[in-house]
């Protein structure tokens, strides 16, 4: 069986299509990345399959139950994380907790024993009695997972886990996550428009740009679809080198940058040392080589002829900071 | 009943929290109660009113504070919404009638307890209560008057999505309802059309209900508010379960 079932779903506001004609299915333990730029469309579909949206048109089904006609069932089934933070900041962390808890209807006893293991996978048992108010981006991030996983999910919903937090916290949170997944087998769903997070953690990725998928599979497939490596080559002689390599068989495309000669083929690794010997046998002088494999960025933009807009992200991110202050 | 206790929980637990809030909320209601009751006391001179005017408007003083205190806590939610918290409760599997009902009893019991404070300054400032029963009767009405002005500020906080149209509500909805409901005036020797409009404010009838339990006289039949008042609240409930079912976030 699988843990999420999508068919051609479909969310419009007005006459504008956020969402359009999604299908995919999600194995149960996997860990599956919806990955796009802003506004791609990702939230509605969490939306959408959290029952928080109704559907245009298209079905879908969580944890084997119809998000339409067994809406209760699919709630209980889940544990999600918003994008924008949604804890009650005038409670503290176990406050917040034994709230979830008593609304997901979890006895006294389990409640409690649960919420401290929660907290302590966390790391925050020891503030649990702070109020949140007090809490820094990262451990508020880190006390909506756990409590989100207080009632014991099927599948887990991650809206953009870790927005706007540092490096640091990111790296920690990401650690977190796979071990969710390896430890509990809980399927889980997160998007990001981090390259780098949707590498790290999916086992799949599904591509989503303007409400459509447009690529889908694991990384390493992705990248092999975009086809090419590229070699860069620093060297004084670079016109020589180019007129050498261009005759080489299996070469893409060549280019001569300012400092450098960069080289697109297929399997990098096998042709670099014909090259190498080539241009030692013409005499050509080699500063240094290195071989770049596709990143999911290249992909992106194989699929979209666009680069994913980082800094339109880090835009949004400063005003979501700055409503923050605001408050 | 779990759920509704939760959210009732958590209410009770914000409005203990936030002292500021709580004696913010005192300040107009003690203020009225001083310079109307002192002010005026010598001033007017209602018949048949033993404890004068102080005593006449107390009861008033008390509904106003149940008032503002219900209508705050029913719109809280736009908070919630715009804080993002009534996410948290709106994707767990439960009905948004229990929500709904946790929200309206929570708030109905910090408008209840805020009334008592004024109850019991006001003991300090002369008031003499007719008995226990009365007492009780207060109570009750002061329970309706919390239930159902909550509702009704859930059924606004329903429709509307941040905090812009608040002050509006403020000036032109409750302020008139309280102005309307006799809390200051004897209704008795008013023009008819002011009259009319003061029988359709449902405070009134919360206003002379309290007033009946705590001073044992009234101008409307203690009965007929208990009904009207009641009736009153379940429209409002109704409605406000309505609006908070097709709230959309
Ligand atoms: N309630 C709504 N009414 C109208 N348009 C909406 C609504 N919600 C979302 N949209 C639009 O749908 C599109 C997709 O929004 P969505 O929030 O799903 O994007 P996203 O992929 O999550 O982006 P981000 O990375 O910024 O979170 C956007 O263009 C957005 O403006
Ligand atoms: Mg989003």
């Amino acid at each position: 069986m699988f843990a999420i079932t999508v068919e051609n779903l479909t969310k419009e506001f007005g006459n504008f299509t956020a969402v359009n004609g999604l299908s995919f299915n999600i194995e149960q333990g996997e860990v599956f990345g919806l990955l796009g730029p802003n506004g791609a469309g990702k939230t509605t579909t969490m939306s959408m399959l959290s029952t928080m949206l109704k559907p245009s048109c298209g079905k879908a089904s969580v944890n084997g139950y119809d998000i339409l006609n067994n809406e209760d069932e699919v709630r209980r089934s889940i544990g999600i994380v918003f994008q924008d933070q949604s804890l009650d900041e005038e409670l503290t962390a176990y406050e917040n907790m034994d709230f979830h808890g008593r609304l997901y209807r979890l006895d006294k006893g389990i409640r409690k024993k649960r919420i401290i293991e929660l907290l302590e996978l966390v790391e925050l048992a020891d503030k649990k009695e702070n109020l949140v108010k007090t809490y820094s981006g990262g451990m508020r991030r880190r006390l909506e997972i756990a409590r989100g996983l207080l009632h014991e999910p099927k599948v887990l919903f991650l809206d953009e886990p870790t927005l706007g937090l540092d490096p640091q916290t990111r790296n920690h949170l990401w650690d977190y996550i796979e071990k969710l997944s390896r430890e509990k087998g809980i399927t889980i769903i997160l998007t990001t428009h981090y390259m780098e997070e949707a590498d790290k953690l999916c086992n799949r990725i599904a591509i989503i740009d303007k409400g459509s998928i447009i690529a889908l599979g694991t990384s390493d497939k992705l990248k092999k679809d975009v086809g090419v490596d590229i070699i860069k080559i620093v060297s004084s002689e670079k016109e020589k080198l180019w007129s050498a390599v261009s005759s080489m068989p299996g070469i893409k495309n060549i280019e001569i940058h300012d400092d450098s000669l960069t080289i697109g083929l297929k399997d990098a690794e096998k042709h670099v040392v014909k090259i190498i010997n080539m241009a030692y046998s013409r005499d050509i002088p080699i500063g240094s080589i290195s071989i770049h494999k596709p990143t999911l960025e290249d992909v992106f933009l194989h699929f979209t002829g666009r680069t994913i807009r980082e800094e339109e992200a880090s835009g949004k991110e400063q005003m979501r900071m700055m409503r923050r202050l605001r408050r | 009943m779990d759920i509704i206790y939760t959210i009732w929980l958590r209410n009770l637990k914000r409005y203990i929290r936030s002292k500021s809030r709580l004696l913010g909320s005192l300040g107009m209601p003690i203020f009225l109660m001083l310079v109307l009751g002192y002010g005026l006391n010598s001033v007017v001179v209602l018949p048949g009113m033993e404890q004068g005017y102080i005593g006449f408007i107390i009861p008033g003083i008390i509904s106003m504070s149940v008032l503002f205190t219900s209508v705050f806590a029913g719109i809280q939610i736009i908070w919630d919404k715009q804080f993002g918290f009534l996410k948290e409760t709106l994707v767990a599997p439960v009905s948004r009638l229990e929500i709904m009902l946790g929200q309206t009893f929570g708030g109905a019991t910090t408008a209840v307890i805020q009334g008592l404070i004024i109850f019991v300054l006001s003991l300090f400032m002369g008031l003499k209560v007719s008995s226990i029963p009365g007492f009780a009767i207060a109570i009750v009405f002061m329970i309706l008057i919390g239930i159902s002005f909550t509702a009704f500020g859930i059924a606004i906080a329903s429709r509307m999505d941040d905090m812009h149209g608040f002050q509006l509500i403020i000036n032109f909805v409750i302020f008139p309802i309280f102005g309307l409901s006799g809390a200051l005036f004897p209704i008795d020797d008013l023009p008819l059309w002011v009259r009319s409009l003061t029988l359709l404010d449902p405070l009134t009838y919360g206003v002379e209900g309290i007033r009946y339990g705590l001073l044992g006289t009234s101008q409307i039949d203690p009965l007929i508010c208990f009904m009207v008042l009641s009736g009153f609240t379940v429209v409002m409930v109704m409605i406000g379960s309505h609006l908070f079912r097709k709230i959309s976030i």
